[in-house]
């Protein structure tokens, strides 16, 4: 991929919008507040409310060392030319949210790893709405660039101190670039009031033998978009995006995946699960694009939805485009409900029938959960995914899983339909 | 053999009857489309004024439309004037014998293992010589007859059975459908009608019939089969002998209605001149088929085997209106040289209970681009729908592309629908096994391509499967190695 141009909005538009002490205020988040929204990862953090760095709810790493945590805004202020090779030489953004967000967002996380650099705890940035008495649009531009040799979890959260007077839409932006041989694992929980709008884009280049993660739960907001792209730009890079969506009630969760495979022998897979339910819409829109020089690729993709209602509805289209011969690619998507011999099975062994449907749901939607690596971001997540799920889950339902490194364990018989993934050759 | 003088006499009218005269040929038509012209078309087939009036409606409304462009193919935009919309069949010049065919379609008719006297009627070698068929075609006349089918072409079916027509056509694919149908409905030339009676199993398979009686393929061509309640018909169009046709474009609508508890088997062989190495002059086949299971209990089973244009776009499509009306839809699309194809199913159901089965082989080789495009739409109202997909795709060469496009839409929480797909290449060690037996490398490619697509030729009737198989080869050939 040539991404050629000279294109430089950030800097542009910060040279007229530069933020001020005004913009640094906490918008009324408080540290007990947002110790009920967000737990307590170990690691360096950074709390943006409605878009704009709360300094004193962050914790920086000091400055000269391998990870650097800060607000971009800061590094605009006091080392713009670290920004510049990231933003110059870039093509204008395809979609209009992209460059909107381009053209607005004078903050966001700037998370840089030297060469050989570890970060041994997660890297929490939390995005938080808050009411300010009218509607938001909070624009947010975040970089993780990860040098040679590197590795670092980010998790991003989303999430919001309801009720919120007026209309409020988070439009997050954030690149990771990956040096040979670095690591990233990037977790997005989006938690938001139902009342929100959410559009998140993550958009990752990955050079020659990198590994990347992005896990996204899709649990709040009334509109969400959360949009994946990797581009495996180096020999042997791997990129694995998973994610489960829960919506129900009238929420919308849109998830657009696309992994390019651009060069020889890459691999990557996706997996995401689904659990809809009331008036809930899903959507997965997965790509895997294999380019002409993308020999020896092997790519998966897998979409499992559970419906609950009869008025919620789901959107899947994975989609392959593949031009080139020597590669691997299978995909599977499935929608259906739970598998009613399980529910049998459950309730001959004396477990009432709503705890049974509610135990399967559960089972099926933690299995994405159990994916997640930091044991305090997975136990969080459980609780807030079996929170999503409470009538679901009735009095009776199981508890939010107390040791995460148990795993629930009950992969068999949440079935839907038997869509495995087949990623052998073809046999005649 | 001797021929009988009175089979000649048949087959010379059987000729007439489709309409190989020399007087329409002196007619002229300029290019282009407007009003007048569909008045013209329609008044040259004498056609009722609700028929005229139906065309004109169409033709309205595809003025008011805009080409669609989202499909995965390229190709020059169509100049819609630069068609002369009304073209009277030309007889093909007479041959005396196969000797004077050309050499290069008489390989292709060996390896594709043709029998001589049906080598002789696809090359319209003279009539003596094929009297055989002609005799069975007559039998087969007189059967159908006899069961009470009616099977005749579109033209007839308008003049002696109105009422059917006017009840059915436009009722699966309305004339507003898309650009292509809309256009075919304002100018259609001519096609076929079939026509089962309650509880009548179509004695024979139109499939055979139609080998005696190459059906002649006309530029918009129109084709409606009705299955009453109770009855059965298995039908095939195209044929695995090449096709050259003067017209690029291919605009055909087919419409196919299943009443209660009636079958529908519709398969295609499709092999029209696919265009130079170049991809230069191939057949555009952009062609509307839809079935409606109107009934409940009724089926729909679409059977597909693409080798040939140079881009083939179309969707068999099956509506499951009928309560636990069933749908399928096999597909072998192969796309070598510089061929497009972007071509998949649509299976929308309605109905309670109803089931849809989709399985599709794309292979691609050389150039070629291949594109599976589906949707599975389960409505509200479909209780208990269930679907499976499968869409596997074959790579033969780096230059070729192979794409996977599946929409599915649930709106039912009862709905099970599942997709799976894979893509790859011939596998190594698959290759190095039959190459270390002795296999050239070209026969090995064949013999795995034709297990990749085996579920499909299944489908098929047993002498086209056979057929089939040999095709791919053939179409295979020069794209190894």
């Amino acid at each position: 991929m040539t991404r050629t141009g000279s294109t430089c909005d950030l800097p542009r538009c910060s040279t007229c919008r530069l933020p001020s002490v005004r913009h640094a205020d906490s918008h009324g988040l408080t540290a007990e507040a947002l110790a009920t929204l967000a737990p307590d990862l170990g690691g360096f953090r950074l709390v943006f409310a409605n878009g704009h760095l709360v300094a004193e709810l962050s914790t920086m790493p000091d400055p000269g060392s391998g990870v650097t945590v800060a607000s971009l805004a800061s590094v605009l202020a006091t080392d713009p030319d670290r920004l510049e090779p990231l933003f110059a030489g870039r093509t204008a953004p395809a979609d209009g949210m992209a460059a909107l967000n381009l053209a607005l967002a004078d903050d966001g996380a700037f998370i840089h790893l030297a060469t050989g650099a570890h970060a041994d705890a997660p890297i929490h940035v939390v995005f938080c709405t808050t009411d300010v008495g009218h509607p938001v649009l909070a624009s947010t531009h975040s970089l993780v660039v990860a040098d040679p040799d590197s590795s670092a979890t980010v998790v991003e959260t989303h999430i919001g101190v309801g009720p919120l007077a007026g209309a409020a839409c988070a439009n997050a932006v954030t690149r990771v670039v990956l040096a040979p041989q670095a690591t990233v694992h990037h977790y997005t929980v989006q938690d938001l009031p139902d009342t929100a709008f959410h559009l998140g884009v993550v958009d990752v280049i990955a050079d020659h033998d990198s590994t990347f993660t992005a896990h996204t739960l899709s649990l709040g907001a009334a509109i969400a978009r959360h949009e994946v792209r990797v581009h495996l730009d180096g020999d042997g890079a791997d990129a694995t995006v998973t994610g489960l969506y829960q919506p129900a009630g009238n929420q919308y969760h849109d998830h657009p995946v696309l992994v390019e495979h651009n060069t020889t022998n890459c691999t990557s897979r996706q997996i995401y699960n689904g659990v809809l339910d009331d008036h809930g819409h899903g959507v997965f829109n997965g790509r895997i694009m294999v380019a002409p020089a993308g020999m020896g690729t092997d790519a998966t993709q897998s979409n499992r939805n559970l419906v609950l209602s009869d008025r919620a509805e789901v959107d899947t289209r994975p989609r392959l485009e593949i031009l080139a011969d020597d590669v691997k690619c299978a995909h599977g998507a499935t929608v259906g409900q739970l598998d009613e011999t399980a529910v049998h099975y459950l309730r001959t062994r004396g477990i009432p029938e709503p705890a049974a449907r509610g135990m399967l749901t559960y089972a099926f939607a933690t299995e994405m959960v159990d994916r997640i690596g930091p044991p305090a971001l997975r136990a969080w997540a459980a609780q807030l995914v079996a929170d999503r799920l409470g009538a679901v889950l009735g009095d009776d339902g199981p508890p939010p899983d107390a040791n995460p490194d148990a795993g629930t364990g009950t992969g068999t018989g949440t079935g839907t339909g038997t869509g495995s993934v087949h990623t052998e050759e073809v046999t005649p | 053999m001797t021929p009988p003088s009175n089979e000649v006499t048949e087959l010379a009218e059987r000729e007439y009857q489709h309409g190989f005269v020399t007087d329409i040929e002196t007619e002229v038509i300029p290019k282009g489309l407007d009003e007048d012209v569909v008045r013209l078309i329609s008044s040259k087939k004498n056609e009722p004024e609700w028929l005229l009036e139906w065309r004109l409606a169409a033709y309205r409304h595809w003025v008011t439309m805009s080409e669609p462009t989202w499909q995965k193919a390229h190709y020059p935009s169509i100049d819609f004037q630069d068609i002369a919309y009304w073209a009277a069949p030309k007889p093909k010049p007479k041959l005396n014998s196969l000797d004077e065919v050309d050499p290069e379609l008489r390989e292709m008719f060996d390896k594709l293992g043709i029998s001589l006297a049906e080598q002789e009627r696809l090359s319209n070698v003279a009539v003596d010589a094929i009297v055989d068929s002609v005799s069975v075609a007559t039998t087969f006349k007189a059967k159908l007859a006899e069961a009470g089918v009616i099977f005749c072409s579109f033209s007839e079916a308008v003049a002696e059975h109105p009422d059917l027509v006017r009840a059915n056509l436009g009722s699966v694919v309305p004339v507003r459908d898309n650009y292509y149908a809309a256009l075919n409905s304002a100018v259609f030339s001519d096609g076929s009608f079939c026509y089962i009676p309650a509880g009548v199993r179509c004695p024979m398979e139109l499939s055979t019939y139609f080998r005696i009686n190459s059906a002649q393929t006309g530029q918009f061509e129109r084709t409606l089969i009705v299955a009453e309640e109770g009855s059965y018909v298995s039908y095939l169009e195209g044929c695995t002998a090449p096709m050259r046709d003067e017209n690029q474009l291919h605009a055909a609508v087919v419409e196919l209605v299943a009443h209660t508890d009636a079958q529908i088997k519709y398969a295609t062989v499709q092999n029209w001149y696919p265009g130079d190495a170049e991809g230069r002059g191939g057949i555009y086949n952009f062609v509307t088929k839809r079935g409606k299971c109107a009934g409940d209990r009724s089926k729909i089973s679409w059977t597909q085997v693409e080798t040939g244009s140079a881009i083939t776009w179309k969707y068999p499509s099956v509506v499951l209106q009928g309560d636990d009306s069933v749908g399928e839809f096999y597909s072998v699309a192969l796309t070598a040289g510089r061929q497009q194809a972007d071509t998949g199913t649509k299976m929308i159901h309605i109905g309670k209970n109803t089931s849809s089965t989709i399985v599709s082989k794309g292979i691609s080789a050389a150039h070629g681009q291949n594109t599976y495009r589906g949707q599975v739409k389960v409505l509200r109202s479909a209780q208990g729908a269930r679907n499976f997909t499968q869409c596997d795709s074959l790579l033969i060469g780096s230059d070729c592309g192979a794409h996977t496009v599946p929409y599915i839409e649930v709106k039912n929480a009862s709905a099970q629908v599942e997709h799976e797909a894979s893509t790859s290449k011939i596998g190594e060690d698959q290759m190095f096994y039959c190459r270390q037996r002795g296999i050239s490398e070209e026969d090995a490619t064949s013999m795995i391509v034709n297990g990749f697509c085996r579920e499909v030729f299944n489908e098929l009737p047993m002498e086209f499967a056979v057929e089939a198989q040999r095709l791919l080869s053939v179409s295979l050939e020069g794209s190894v190695g």
